[in-house]
């Protein structure tokens, strides 16, 4: 009883009629405020760093045991939808970026008006993976997969990129690809193998991992690494669309001033993190062995 | 200090900076420097990384704690790759078989 005699006691209204009304007690001013949010936020970004870097990690150790198979792994990956995809998240960003500003501005429509493009943006960029991923199921080539084309689909297959890693791997293929098993690809990983000389083969002759049966499950290791990082990076892109539709609906119901804005920056900060992770991944995945 | 309002003219400048720093990425990547390759992609990727830190995500105008604050994330990470590399790296009586 007394608890809410106090709580509607007039000098507490006036305290509350002093400031901002989005200021919470336990901070002196709007900026200390922002500032505490800043940094909570970048604590937050610091897990997630120790987060993908245990994948990063993963990644370094395993592409410098099994150099040869993430080689042959990585050239299997789509050069084009990669570059086109980092442009997306690339674009993402300034929209997301410009979001913020307007949100500085105080300007609402033009917050929601960003806030979508983003949205969109990062939409194309998912449906681009989707696209990439289902294309990878249906060459079979995944963690799990036994990389032959299926013989049912023959009429549409559109490479021979499972029997590129068929004959990476030794086995037969189920049918045989029609450029022969000169392919250029497994020619061109061949010569890499002579060239490096005692390190990966003895006095530099062509070793014979190409029949080693361990070969495919380093290449499977590989396309481990590439779905659970790129699956974990969709998976916080799809998160963050959640988080930016919200602030959309509530930018539009003019929740945000230009006084207070938090959420919208804090987000930005997560959406940038994102892109950051994939400014990594699409080099590390994608290019770095495309000239062998 | 209020908050420092970053004009729209320097996020379309490092817009343009990120399109460029992927197109070299790529270009370098079909370029054969040997071991340098994987060199030339990241400091592509740190490079642009940092543009993004600094700018989109205005560590160059927060507070010296943010800044440690960014900073010691990244050193730790660090710490994380290179001493786990050291160990990688210098285990001889391994054969490296692909």
């Amino acid at each position: 009883m007394a608890l809410i005699e106090t709580e509607t006691a007039p000098e507490r209204i006036e305290l509350h009629a002093e400031h901002h009304p989005h200021l919470a007690h336990h901070f002196e001013s709007m900026e200390q405020q922002r500032e505490a949010g800043t940094l909570g936020m970048w604590w937050f970004l610091l897990t997630e760093i120790m987060f993908f870097g245990g994948m990063f990690l993963a990644y370094t150790v395993y592409r410098h045991i099994y150099f040869d198979a993430f080689a042959a792994g990585s050239n299997v990956l789509s050069i084009w939808w990669g570059t086109f995809n980092t442009a997306v998240l690339i674009a993402s960003s300034l929209t997301m970026a410009l979001a913020v500003f307007h949100a500085q501005m105080g300007n609402s429509r033009k917050v929601v008006r960003f806030l979508l493009f983003t949205i969109i943006l990062g939409t194309i960029f998912l449906r681009v993976k989707y696209i990439e991923y289902s294309d990878k199921f249906e060459e079979h080539v995944f963690p799990a997969g036994d990389f032959r084309w299926p013989i049912e689909h023959e009429a549409n297959r559109p490479n021979n990129v499972g029997d590129m890693l068929l004959m990476l791997i030794g086995a037969e293929p189920l049918n045989s690809s029609p450029q022969g098993p000169e392919h250029a690809f497994s020619v061109k990983v061949t010569t890499k193998y002579a060239e490096k000389g005692p390190y990966y083969g003895v006095g530099g002759q062509v070793p014979e991992e190409v029949q080693d049966p361990g070969f495919g499950g380093h290449v499977r290791m590989y396309f481990w690494l590439y779905f659970a990082m790129t699956g974990f990076h969709a998976l916080h892109m799809i998160i963050g669309i959640g988080l930016l539709l919200m602030l959309a609906w509530q930018a539009r119901k003019g929740k945000f001033s230009r006084e207070y804005h938090s959420y919208i920056e804090l987000t930005g900060l997560y959406w940038h993190f994102v892109d950051i992770v994939w400014i990594f991944l699409f080099p590390l995945l994608y290019l770095v062995d495309r000239h062998l | 200090m209020s908050e420092h309002i970053v004009p729209k003219k320097i996020y379309y400048r490092i817009f343009g900076a990120l399109l460029v720093g992927t197109a070299l990425t790529v270009i370098f990547a079909f370029i054969n420097l040997g071991n340098f390759n994987i060199v030339a992609a990241l400091l592509i990727a740190i490079a642009k990384a940092l543009l993004v830190i600094t700018f989109f995500m205005h560590v160059k105008y927060s507070s010296r704690l943010t800044k440690l604050w960014v900073a010691v994330g990244f050193i730790w990470l660090f710490i994380m790759l290179a001493i786990t590399m050291t160990d990688y790296l210098s285990r001889a009586w391994l054969v490296y078989r692909p």
